[in-house]
C-alpha cells in the first residue's frame, strides 16, 4: 500500500506559493489579459425585459459602425428570454467604444410581457405570472420522513420554532467570466476564465458541433469562481461566434454588471423549523420545510447539487425522527450554479441557529448542546479544542445580558462538507530532464487555492528536491486530463497522482540508470546517465492516499451597537481538519478565505430585485458590499494534522459555518434572535423593536 | 461682481447664504479659484475639441513614454491593459469600487479606470510591472510572497500598489493605518489577513501566524 512520508521537509509546512511571483510582479497572464494577435473585442446586448417574447433582432446597423467586424445572435426565430440581461446578441469590433455603439445600435423587435415575478413569496402566489409556460412556479415537494415525528414532539421537554431565511448570494470572482476564443479551420482555441478546462473544452465542442479533440483550452491563471465558472457558458459560444464570423480571435469578457445577472448564484433559503429536545437535552424531533429559489433554473430538471435550492436537512446533528419538505421556486433572474459548498452554508445557518434558540429554551450551554447531539467524533473534538482556544466558559453568557448599549456575544456552529474526495479520473505525465529539471503537466487547472503549489510540493518531497525546481504545468486541455476544481476535490485529486507519476519515475531512474535511489543528492548524477532524451512518465490517482470528508467548527464573537445596530465580528477561531495538510501557508489562505466570505453572506450580500422593473438593483461593489479589510476580524486557526487520513480538500467547509456563527453570536449579544441574513442594521433595530419590522424580509 | 448669479431663488440654502456663512476671504478665494478654472476650460475648448476619433497620447508609465492613439473617452485602464502590454492593472468593476485597477500618478494611487488616458498626460505613472527593478522585488512584493497575501492574485496587484503608496509616505504605519490605505481594494477570495500581516512585515514590524498545527 501507498502511504506518505512520516518525516518531511515541505509538506505539510508552510511553503510560499510557486506562482506567486508572477501574481506580485503583474506577470501573470489571466485569461482577461490574453492579447492574441489582431484580437477583437466581444460585447453582449442583454434583454432589458424580465420577461418577452422576441421577435426579430437586426444586427445591420451595428455591422455599419466603423470598427464592428461581426455580429451574431443567440439563436435566430422567435425565442423566449425570462430575466432581465438574459443574451440575445453579440458584437466584435476593433475598440470597446465601437462595441458599446454597436449594442446600442442593434434593433430589437419584442413583445415584453407585462407579468413577470422576482420574488420568492409572489411567485409562490396561485395567480403569480409563470416564469415557465406551462409549468407551475413551484415544484412538487420533495419528502423525506423517518421515525414517528408528531409523537416525538409530544414527548420532548422543550421545542422551538423558528423562521430561518438567508438571500440569494452572488459568487462575483474578482476576474468576471469571459474567454479569448480564436476558432479557424485547424480548430478552436481558448483562453478561459474557468475552473475547469475540459468541461469548457466540451460544452464548448458540444454546443459547435466540434470534436472535443479540434478544441484547446487555456488557463494560465484566472481571478476566482468559487462554483461559477465550469462551462462555456452562453458567452463563450458567442465569442466562439464571432470569432468565426470576424477571422479573428475575440477577448469576450464580461462586465461586473452582467456578472450580477447571468452567470450564476446561491439560491436563497426559507427555513422553517421545529425541533424539540427531551430534558437531559437530546434532540428527539425534527420537522422541517424550506423553499428558495434557483431563478429560472428551479424546477424539477436541475434539483439538487448546484442547481437546485434543496439543502441538508437537518444538518449536522443526530435527531431520531424527522420530517423534512423541500420545494423550490422560480422566479425571473438568473439562474443558480453551484456555489463553495452548494446548500451548507444555509443549512448551517438554519439549523445552528435552531440548535441555540433550543438551548436557550432548555437553559442549556450551547456547546454543551452540541457535543450531545453531535454524531461525529472529530468535529466533537474540534468543539473543545475550539472552545479553549476561544475561552467559551469565560465569555458565554446568557442571551442578552451583556451591559451597555454595545453589547457583546459569542457563537459557534460545525460544518460538514461529505465530498472533499477525489476524483478517480486524474492523470498527469512527468518529465525528467537529462540536466535534472523537473517538469510535471496535469490538466487541472489553479484556481487561486494554490494547486499548482501542491502538485510542487508533494513533488518535491518525494523527489528530494526543492519546490522551486519542480516545473508545474496546468490548465491546458493538451495536457492528460482531470477533473474541475470544484467540491474541494483538486488537492485530494492531484496529489496521489503527483505520488505516482515520482514513484514512476524514480523506478524508471533506476532501471535505466542503475542508480538505485536518484532521490536528493543523487538526482542530478542519475539524470545525467540519461543521456540526451529525457524520461516521461505517465500516472494517475492511486487508492490510499486521500480521502473524504472534512468537518471543521468556528466561534465568533461580536459586538453590536444596539443604538445603529451595526454587527462588528471581533473575532473567529476556526478548527478544521483536512487530513493530510500538504501546505499550512495557502491552507491558511484557504480557511481565512471562507470565513471571510461566509462573514459577507452573514452580514452584508444580497441580491436585490426590484419588483417594477426585475432588474438587479445591486449589480456592482458600491451596492452589493464584500467584507473590506477593516471588516474582517482577528482570526485564529486551528489545524488537525491527520496524515492517516490522507489528502482532503478544505476550500468548502471552511466557509460553511462561519453565518451560523455569527448569527448565533448576534442572538447571544441582543438576547433576540435576527432570523434573516444578511444581519443588516435595519434588521437588528427592528428585532430590538426599536424601528418597523423591513418590508418583505422576515427577521 | 455683477448681479447675474441665480443666487437667492432656491429658499433658506441658496448660494449665496451658504457662502455669506463661510470667511469672505474663502468665498474669494473659492470663486476666483471657479473662475479661473472655468475660464481656463473655455479658453482650451476654443482652442481645441478632441475627438471623437483617436487623438494622440504621450503616457509616461515606469519611466518609459508610452505612445498611442486613442479616442478621448479611453480610460487609462484601458489604455494600459488594451493598448499595450502593461496588463498588470486590472478591471474589476470599472466603477471605482474595487480597487484592482490601482496605479500610482505622481506617488499618489488612484483608480485607473475613473481617469481618462488624456488626463494622465504629463504625469508620472507608476503600474505593478514596474516597481521591481532589475529583478529584484520590493519589500512589498517579498512580503506579499512570503505570507501568502494571495490567493487568485487578480486584485493583488490594486493592493500591492496601496500598500506601496502608503510606505513611501509613511514608512512605519499602524495596522489600522493599513486598513485605511487598503479600504479602496477588494478581494473575494478572503486574503485580506495576510495582507495585512505582509504589509505590517514591509513596514519593519515582524508578524508571527497565529494558526496552530495540532497533530492528531
Amino acid at each position: 500500500m501507498p502511504s506518505w512520508p512520516t518525516e518531511t521537509r515541505y509538506l505539510s509546512h508552510p511553503v510560499p506559493r510557486v506562482d506567486a511571483a508572477a501574481k506580485v510582479t503583474g506577470q501573470a497572464r489571466y485569461s482577461s489579459d490574453i492579447q492574441a494577435e489582431g484580437w477583437l473585442y466581444g460585447m453582449i446586448l442583454r434583454s432589458k425585459w424580465p420577461a418577452a417574447k422576441i421577435l426579430s433582432i437586426n444586427l445591420e446597423p451595428a455591422l455599419k459602425i466603423p470598427g464592428i467586424r461581426a455580429a451574431v445572435k443567440v439563436r435566430e426565430g422567435e425565442f423566449t428570454v425570462r430575466f432581465y440581461g438574459e443574451e440575445l446578441a453579440a458584437v466584435a469590433g476593433t475598440t470597446k467604444q465601437a462595441c458599446l455603439d454597436a449594442l446600442h445600435a442593434i434593433e430589437v423587435q419584442a413583445e415584453p410581457r407585462h407579468e413577470f415575478v422576482v420574488h420568492e413569496d409572489d411567485a409562490k402566489k396561485d395567480d403569480a405570472p409563470q416564469v415557465w409556460d406551462g409549468v407551475p412556479n413551484v415544484s412538487r415537494p420533495r419528502t423525506t420522513e423517518r421515525g414517528n415525528v408528531d409523537a416525538a414532539f409530544g414527548e420532548c421537554a422543550a421545542v422551538i420554532e423558528g423562521f430561518y431565511t438567508t438571500p440569494v448570494q452572488i459568487h462575483h470572482p474578482m476576474e468576471t467570466h469571459g474567454h479569448t476564443i480564436f476558432w479557424t479551420d485547424d480548430g478552436l482555441t481558448a483562453w478561459s476564465s474557468t475552473q475547469g478546462i475540459s468541461s469548457v473544452r466540451d460544452s464548448l465542442a458540444g454546443a459547435l458541433g466540434l470534436e472535443h479533440s479540434r478544441v484547446r483550452v487555456i488557463t494560465d491563471f484566472m481571478g476566482g469562481g468559487f462554483g461559477a465558472k465550469f462551462n462555456c457558458g452562453v458567452e463563450g459560444i458567442l465569442a466562439a461566434k464571432l470569432s468565426r464570423a470576424a477571422k479573428a480571435p475575440v477577448r469576450l469578457m464580461l462586465t461586473r454588471f452582467e456578472q450580477a445577472l447571468a452567470v450564476g448564484n446561491r439560491p436563497s433559503s426559507f427555513q422553517k423549523i421545529k425541533m424539540g429536545a427531551t430534558a437531559d437535552g437530546t434532540l428527539h424531533a425534527f420537522e422541517g420545510e424550506n423553499y428558495g429559489t434557483a431563478g429560472i433554473g428551479a424546477g424539477a430538471a436541475t434539483a439538487g447539487g448546484g442547481g437546485g435550492a434543496d439543502i441538508p436537512m437537518p444538518y449536522l446533528y443526530r435527531v431520531p425522527n424527522v420530517r423534512v419538505k423541500q420545494w423550490e421556486v422560480a422566479i425571473n433572474a438568473g439562474s443558480a450554479r453551484a456555489f463553495r459548498a452548494p446548500g451548507n452554508p444555509p443549512a448551517s445557518f438554519g439549523m445552528e441557529c435552531a440548535m441555540d434558540d433550543l438551548a436557550v429554551k432548555l437553559g442549556m450551554d450551547p456547546l454543551e448542546f452540541r457535543l450531545k447531539n453531535d454524531p461525529v467524533d472529530i468535529r466533537r473534538r474540534e468543539f473543545q479544542i475550539g472552545a479553549e482556544k476561544f475561552g467559551w466558559k469565560e465569555k458565554y453568557r446568557k442571551p442578552g445580558t451583556s451591559p451597555g448599549p454595545v453589547k457583546i456575544g459569542v457563537g459557534c456552529a460545525g460544518a460538514a462538507w461529505p465530498a472533499g474526495g477525489p476524483s478517480r479520473n486524474t492523470h498527469g505525465e512527468a518529465q525528467i530532464n537529462p540536466d535534472g529539471s523537473v517538469e510535471f503537466r496535469l490538466g487541472v487547472q489553479d484556481i487561486g487555492t494554490g494547486t499548482k503549489t501542491v502538485i510542487a510540493v508533494v513533488a518535491a518531497e518525494l523527489l528530494g528536491l526543492k519546490p522551486e525546481q519542480i516545473t508545474v504545468h496546468v490548465g491546458d486541455t493538451n495536457f492528460p486530463p482531470g477533473p474541475g476544481s470544484g467540491g474541494s476535490t483538486t488537492c485530494a485529486s492531484v496529489s496521489p497522482t503527483v505520488y505516482d507519476l515520482c514513484q514512476k519515475a524514480l523506478q524508471q531512474l533506476q532501471t535505466q540508470t542503475g542508480v538505485a535511489d536518484a532521490r536528493g543528492e543523487n538526482w542530478f548524477a542519475a539524470c545525467k546517465k540519461l543521456g540526451v532524451t529525457p524520461l516521461v512518465v505517465h500516472g494517475n490517482w492511486i487508492e490510499g492516499l486521500s480521502t473524504r470528508p472534512a468537518y471543521g467548527v468556528q466561534f465568533a464573537e461580536v459586538a453590536v451597537d444596539t443604538e445603529t445596530g451595526l454587527v462588528t465580528v471581533r473575532k473567529v477561531v476556526a478548527v478544521h481538519d483536512c487530513g493530510l495538510i500538504i501546505d499550512t501557508l495557502t491552507l491558511e489562505s484557504q480557511i481565512n478565505g471562507g470565513i471571510i466570505m461566509g462573514m459577507g453572506y452573514a452580514l452584508y450580500e444580497e441580491r436585490v430585485m426590484d419588483d417594477l422593473s426585475g432588474v438587479v438593483l445591486n449589480p456592482n461593489f458600491e451596492t452589493y458590499k464584500l467584507p473590506g479589510i477593516a471588516d474582517v476580524p482577528d482570526i485564529e486557526i486551528v489545524l488537525l494534522n491527520m496524515p492517516e487520513r490522507g489528502v482532503i480538500g478544505i476550500g468548502e467547509p471552511a466557509t460553511v459555518p462561519t453565518a451560523g456563527a455569527i448569527a448565533n453570536a448576534v442572538a447571544n449579544a441582543l438576547g433576540v434572535r435576527v432570523g434573516s441574513l444578511p444581519i443588516t442594521p435595519a434588521k437588528v433595530l427592528a428585532a430590538l423593536g426599536k424601528v418597523p419590522a423591513p418590508a418583505a424580509s422576515p427577521t | 461682481m455683477k448681479n447675474s448669479e441665480p443666487d437667492d431663488v432656491l429658499g433658506a440654502h441658496s448660494r449665496r447664504t451658504f457662502l455669506k456663512s463661510l470667511g469672505t476671504a474663502a468665498v474669494t478665494a473659492a470663486t476666483a479659484q471657479v473662475r479661473s478654472v472655468a475660464a481656463e476650460l473655455e479658453k482650451v475648448n476654443a482652442e481645441k475639441i478632441l475627438g471623437p476619433g483617436p487623438v494622440p497620447v504621450t503616457l509616461r508609465v515606469n519611466g518609459q513614454a508610452l505612445s498611442l492613439n486613442l479616442e478621448p473617452r479611453v480610460t487609462l485602464l484601458d489604455a494600459l491593459r488594451n493598448y499595450s502590454s502593461l496588463t498588470g492593472a486590472k478591471e474589476g468593476c470599472d466603477r471605482a469600487a474595487c480597487g484592482a485597477c490601482t496605479v500610482l500618478l505622481d506617488g499618489q494611487p488612484i483608480y485607473s479606470c475613473q481617469k481618462l488616458a488624456l488626463e494622465a498626460q504629463g504625469h508620472d505613472i507608476t503600474t505593478v510591472e514596474g516597481l521591481a527593478q532589475d529583478g529584484k522585488l520590493t519589500k512589498v512584493q517579498q512580503a506579499f510572497i512570503a505570507h501568502d497575501a494571495l490567493q487568485c492574485g487578480y486584485c493583488t496587484p490594486g493592493f500591492i500598489m496601496s500598500v506601496t503608496a502608503l510606505l513611501k509616505w509613511n514608512p512605519r504605519p499602524t495596522a489600522e493605518e493599513i486598513k485605511h490605505a487598503c479600504a479602496g481594494n477588494l478581494c473575494r477570495c478572503g486574503t485580506q489577513p495576510h495582507i495585512l500581516q505582509a504589509a505590517l512585515e514591509a513596514a519593519g514590524v515582524k508578524v508571527q501566524s497565529k494558526t496552530e498545527v495540532l497533530h492528531a
